[in-house]
């Protein structure tokens, strides 16, 4: 018997080719399903070459399948708009689902802040949040375990050809998301998220900048030591998390300037926004597998 | 070159992005009265909001002395006959802002993007559009980094997704007259005859009026610019100047010019906390290519980590950075103090 779990990924575009490629080198995860909407889409063509089982016809193609397949976890790396209906009809077939697209129907997942707590909670969809999220509410986090945090502020800027269509299309759903994350996961008491798409060439790689506004003086050594080692956390899944620039205490604000480069798999380095993202969805996978092995968790047929 | 009995619309962005040299701090108050003024003066249209546009308190922008709704509010029930826009960056301010500043009553609503990102503002602009009686302006800046031919790509889209008008917007006050006049006509070609086109200048390199009557000449029928030349860098085009000239040339403001004079000399000079001209810094804006807002932000890195704000601003323009990215300039600024040993 297998000691993998075995996974489908919803959505075989940019960010659902890298989760596969990423998925693949897992101890814990088995990607068995791609599923798409257009028979002519490279990315199914890709999948099938590495032998996955493929159908074009979204996430109905798949769901007959599901149970003697053994699929149960589903990543939807698809858009926000028809996330609640593939969720619902995975639930029922008993997978949990990972939700890469800012629907954030289920809670908001960001690994070295909240994991434990979302797999304990053992919710049957959790959210990712967004790129910019998963790249900067680790370090407002960092920050609020030292002392209250009234505001947390980021700008993700993030190269012209690593914004896909979806996060064209949804920009304010990117903006809001992420400032509930920075309030929810975060743990600020307001949140702000801007994000600024810059086409130079070559693609700038990743950059994010996060601004804390603390409620009394900030302890400067506690809040360094505390980002340092947040810092080392998501470098576990992200290599390239690079402090560039700070903690910069001014007042009360502490500013902290991140470069995130990405592994290069099948998205370019530079891509370190979608790269985060696969990463941190896989490492929930990963975490819910576990339980999933130990028989502490068994994702219910809803 | 006769432009004589020509109709344009000159739109007032002194207290939008006059915000930026004013570190966002005019008050309500303030607001209200140089707006009044612009209604006694003819000014058919007004800008009002944060300077990075309608959800801009940050941060990184800066927290301004009042809400965009406070203001929106305070200034739209004043107007008699001069209407009031707000700006909106995707990525910064979002449609639930833009529904707001519509409550409020602004008439006019301008959403816009980098030059090349023209797709970001199809949610916004398909909103707007479809709100009953709403002007809707896409607004693509720092339209000097991309040729006209590219640039006329980026305004179809916006007006394919609903945009009347859309401008050309010179960021940066880098473009000279020819610049300006490649684009707007190749846009004027290329865009529907019923899409109106404008044009917003800064005056970095002392072409913001050439360069407005250069696009006027070229088919734009809307030229912003503001009273005693109140914004970003070395300022907008100063519109009482633009005004005057548009007189002798016989191009039609509508607006009277010795009331606009007395605008800019009477209630916005005396607002200003540093006179707004082209200094070495703001010049080098122009030279660059630099975003205009970036200057006060460049300015106060410098002073902080012992830096030369030309080399910052210059290294910027290298860097082809893009409206927005004031996060940069700390960054930036902290990375040429350690490579000049003045930090560790």
């Amino acid at each position: 018997m297998s000691n993998k779990i075995k996974a489908a990924i919803i959505g075989p575009g940019n960010i659902g080719t890298d989760l596969l490629m990423k998925a693949q080198r897992s101890k814990l995860i088995e990607p068995v399903w791609m599923v798409g909407v257009d028979p002519d889409s490279p990315g199914l063509a890709r999948a099938a070459e590495m032998g996955l089982k493929t159908t074009s016809d979204g996430v109905d193609g798949m769901l007959p399948f599901m149970q003697e397949d053994g699929v149960q976890i589903c990543f939807d790396a698809t858009s926000a708009y028809v996330h609640a209906e593939n969720s619902r009809k995975v639930n029922e077939r008993g997978a949990v689902m990972i939700d890469l697209t800012p629907a954030a129907i289920g809670p908001f997942c960001v690994p070295p802040v909240n994991l434990a707590d979302a797999v304990a909670r053992k919710a049957m969809n959790v959210n990712m949040v967004t790129c910019g999220g998963q790249a900067t509410i680790p370090l407002v986090a960092a920050v609020s375990r030292v002392q209250e945090v009234t505001y947390g502020e980021i700008v993700a800027t993030v190269s012209s050809k690593s914004a896909g269509p979806g996060t064209r299309k949804n920009i304010d759903e990117f903006t809001r998301t992420t400032a509930k994350g920075i309030e929810v996961c975060g743990g600020a008491h307001t949140g702000k998220a801007i994000i600024i798409i810059n086409p130079a060439e070559p693609p700038l790689i990743m950059r994010d900048t996060v601004h804390c506004l603390t409620h009394d003086d900030p302890d400067q050594e506690a809040i360094t030591r505390s980002i340092h080692e947040m810092i080392a956390e998501v470098q576990k899944y992200v290599p390239g998390y690079t402090l560039k620039n700070g903690p910069v205490f001014d007042g009360k604000r502490v500013s902290i300037y991140m470069e995130v480069e990405g592994l290069g798999d099948f998205l370019p380095k530079y891509a370190g926004n979608l790269d985060i993202m696969t990463a941190a969805g896989l490492r929930t996978a990963e975490m819910y597998a576990e339980e999933i092995l130990s028989g502490n968790f068994m994702p219910n047929v809803a | 070159m006769d432009l004589k009995g020509k109709k344009i619309t000159v739109h007032d962005m002194c207290l939008r992005d006059g915000m930026h040299p004013k570190r966002h701090q005019i008050t309500v108050e303030q607001m209200v009265t140089v707006a009044k003024a612009m209604d006694e003066a003819g000014v058919p249209l007004i800008e009002v909001t944060h300077g990075d546009g309608l959800g801009g308190t940050s941060v990184n922008y800066g927290f301004p002395a009042a809400s965009d709704e406070e203001y929106l509010t305070a200034v739209c029930r004043e107007m008699k006959n001069t209407k009031v826009s707000a700006l909106l960056l995707p990525g910064i301010g979002t449609v639930d802002h833009l529904q707001m500043a519509v409550d409020c009553g602004i008439s006019t609503i301008r959403v816009a993007t980098h030059c090349t990102e023209a797709d970001v503002s199809e949610q916004h602009i398909t909103v707007a559009s479809g709100m009953k009686g709403l002007d809707t302006v896409g607004f693509l800046m720092m339209a000097h980094m991309i040729e006209p031919e590219e640039l006329v790509v980026q305004l179809k889209l916006m007006e394919s997704y609903g945009a009347n008008c859309v401008y050309i917007t010179d960021s940066a006050g880098y473009m000279l007259p020819e610049d300006v006049a490649a684009r707007v006509s190749l846009a004027r070609r290329e865009l529907k005859p019923a899409t109106e086109l404008g044009f917003h200048g800064h005056h970095n390199l002392a072409m913001g009026v050439a360069n407005s009557i250069a696009a006027v000449a070229a088919g734009a029928n809307r030229i912003d610019g503001s009273m005693a030349g109140l914004g970003a860098g070395a300022g907008n085009t100063p519109l009482e100047v633009f005004i005057a000239v548009c007189d002798r040339m016989g191009i039609e403001t509508g607006v009277d010019t010795f009331k606009a004079m007395d605008i800019a000399e009477d209630l916005i000079t005396p607002m200003m906390d540093e006179q707004v001209r082209i200094d070495r810094d703001a010049l080098t804006l122009g030279y660059a290519g630099v975003y205009s807002s970036f200057l006060l932000f460049a300015k106060r890195s410098a002073a902080k980590y012992q830096l030369s704000s030309r080399d910052i601003l210059v290294e910027l323009g290298r860097r082809r950075t893009v409206g927005g990215q004031e996060d940069m300039i700390e960054d930036l600024a902290l990375d040429m103090a350690r490579e000049r040993g003045t930090i560790q």
